[in-house]
């Protein structure tokens, strides 16, 4: 549904993004990650049309960016870093405008209203004007507005930034709610988020790919080792040595007041871990996992401790 | 021509629903009425001094001793008040961010472009025509000659169109609208007074110079004249207008 090869885009000698490329399947929804000023942004604004790449090739639905510009632009919807808001409108006379420019017959124009209001959930506040209404709501009024034409690409730069945690619980529901009918691409440096919303990442940094995939292959692919930290009444060498003994195990140390176990990512030696404390009578007060896979690959990726 | 619509009709909501149309209107109407009195009132009282002489009374001309001068003096409200009309129309998107939303939209740059001018122009005409209704009354009282006063309100809005099309051009280059308000503003007068060094230029420069201002061009308008090359003046200006603010915005986006 997506697919760029070799993007790059240059602001003078500055280079925003260098030489990316990645695929989106169609339904499914995609996460761009990355810390600030990684070149989400500027990814994001070049798959709209909004922006030329200096080099590279994208696909959008089919259509070139760069050629068929009018297509593309007629079959996706956006929401820019900024939500783009005419403040002395009404909520329904904003979204009047928006479908007008993006197309919707004028026979289907109020049901198109109708169905962006019911699904972002703005009823409450669709006379009001824009100025008027809370920030959330303001934040639902960008959404409502990609999704007016009933796009087949829906594409969402940091689509949850500063809400409160309701409210961006409430959006992230409600971006769930839109795929299978929709392919989205999410851009956010909350790593959370694509590991609650998304199918697949696209990770990026200082503008360049550093993976890309399905959220589990890549959890495959990028880390070797799974284990958990375990908390117990004594922390000693002598109880260290115990789990030494378990059959499989990579490695085990003390880490602070904790014990951390790491193993291979396909075995899973918890129940054992168990299984001995209890013989052992370890008094077991807590057991959590290693940081998730997907969480130390990021921050590898992030810190500059890896090149793919 | 539905997307320009589109656009001229959101612009028409936005303007009236901050208070600068308002305002914008309501000052220019109060301003044209109070000048169309006072001069409604000179005229008077010259008319019945004139009248103790025949040969002067064959001199006293509606036309010329009252709408003459309330052109020029509107041209001048215009000159101040337009910027203040064309200072938000791409300078605001700018700052909203609300551009990104327009260029990622199956609607051309040009498109854009004639459906905020349109808006604009839409609200010089309704100025035009709240300012003239006083005005009417001289037909009611009085026989002023209808081409000339007609001439003058087309030269107005002429006017007008170019001030409008300068002023959407700075307003494409800055997300500021003070600055874009005080930039149209200065090149305005600048080609309003570029006559003023005409008269002391000597051969070609004192052409182009003249032909260059404003006032040049008005003048004639205003006495009932209608000369295309006036026309074709006035056209030119909006044009260069709406040429160089798709200049602007194309080479942003592809710089």
């Amino acid at each position: 549904m997506i697919e760029t090869t070799g993007l790059t885009k240059k602001y003078g000698d500055l280079v925003a993004i260098k030489n990316l490329s990645f695929k989106v399947e169609k339904g499914k929804i995609w996460g761009l990650l990355g810390p600030n000023a990684a070149g989400k942004t500027t990814t994001m604004r070049i798959l709209t049309g909004y922006l030329p790449a200096t080099e590279g090739k994208a696909i959008v639905a089919g259509y070139d960016v760069f050629e068929q510009a009018d297509e593309v632009k007629k079959v996706i919807g956006y929401l820019p870093e900024t939500v783009p808001l005419y403040h002395d409108l009404t909520v329904e006379a904003y979204l009047g405008f928006v479908a007008e420019i993006k197309q919707v017959p004028a026979s289907r124009k109020k049901a198109a209203i109708d169905r962006a209001v019911e699904i972002t959930g703005l009823q409450p506040v669709r006379k009001r004007l824009i100025k008027n209404i809370s920030r959330g709501y303001k934040q639902r009024v960008g959404i409502a507005q990609a999704l007016i034409h009933n796009p087949q690409v829906i594409i969402l730069d940091e689509p949850t930034i500063g809400l409160d945690p309701k409210q961006i619980v409430e959006i992230r529901q409600l971006i769930k709610s839109l795929k299978g009918e929709h392919t989205i691409i999410l851009s956010t440096h909350i790593l959370a988020e694509v590991k609650e919303v998304c199918d697949g990442v696209v990770i990026i940094n200082e503008g360049q790919l550093r993976a890309s995939g399905y959220l589990d292959e890549l959890a495959k692919n990028y880390s070797h080792n799974d284990g958990v930290y375990i908390k117990l009444q004594q922390v000693d060498q002598e109880t260290l040595n115990l789990f030494r003994q378990i059959n499989g195990l990579k490695k085990a140390e003390i880490e602070g007041s904790e014990i951390k176990l790491e193993w291979s990512w396909d075995t899973d030696l918890r129940p054992q871990v168990l299984k001995l404390c209890l013989e052992k009578g370890l008094v077991l007060k807590e057991m959590r996992p290693l940081a998730a896979d997907i969480e130390n690959l990021y921050l590898r990726i992030v810190s500059g401790g890896m090149e793919q | 021509m539905k997307a320009v619509w589109s656009i001229t009709k959101k612009e028409l909501m936005q303007y009236f629903s901050s208070p600068i149309a308002y305002i914008v209107v309501a000052i220019f109407v109060l301003l044209s009425g109070f000048f169309f009195y006072s001069l409604v009132w000179w005229f008077n009282s010259q008319a019945i001094q004139m009248a103790q002489n025949p040969y002067y009374f064959q001199q006293v001309n509606i036309n010329q001793m009252v709408f003459a001068p309330l052109f020029h003096n509107l041209s001048i409200i215009m000159l101040l008040m337009l910027p203040l009309l064309s200072m938000r129309l791409f300078s605001e998107e700018k700052k909203l961010g609300t551009e990104e939303l327009l260029f990622t939209s199956p609607v051309s740059v040009n498109q854009i472009i004639l459906g905020k001018y349109l808006a604009s122009l839409l609200m010089l005409l309704l100025m035009l025509l709240l300012s003239a209704i006083p005005t009417i009354f001289t037909f009611v009282y009085g026989n002023p000659e209808p081409l000339p006063y007609l001439l003058g309100y087309l030269g107005l809005f002429l006017l007008g169109a170019a001030f409008l099309g300068i002023g959407l051009f700075w307003s494409s280059l800055t997300e500021n609208q003070i600055v874009s308000a005080v930039l149209t503003f200065g090149t305005l007068l600048l080609f309003w007074v570029l006559n003023w060094v005409g008269y002391s230029a000597r051969g070609l420069w004192k052409d182009v110079l003249n032909y260059l201002s404003f006032f040049e061009h008005f003048d004639g308008l205003t006495r009932g004249i209608l000369d295309t090359s006036d026309l074709v003046y006035y056209l030119s200006f909006a044009f260069l207008g709406l040429f160089l603010t798709h200049a602007t915005i194309q080479s942003r986006r592809w710089r």
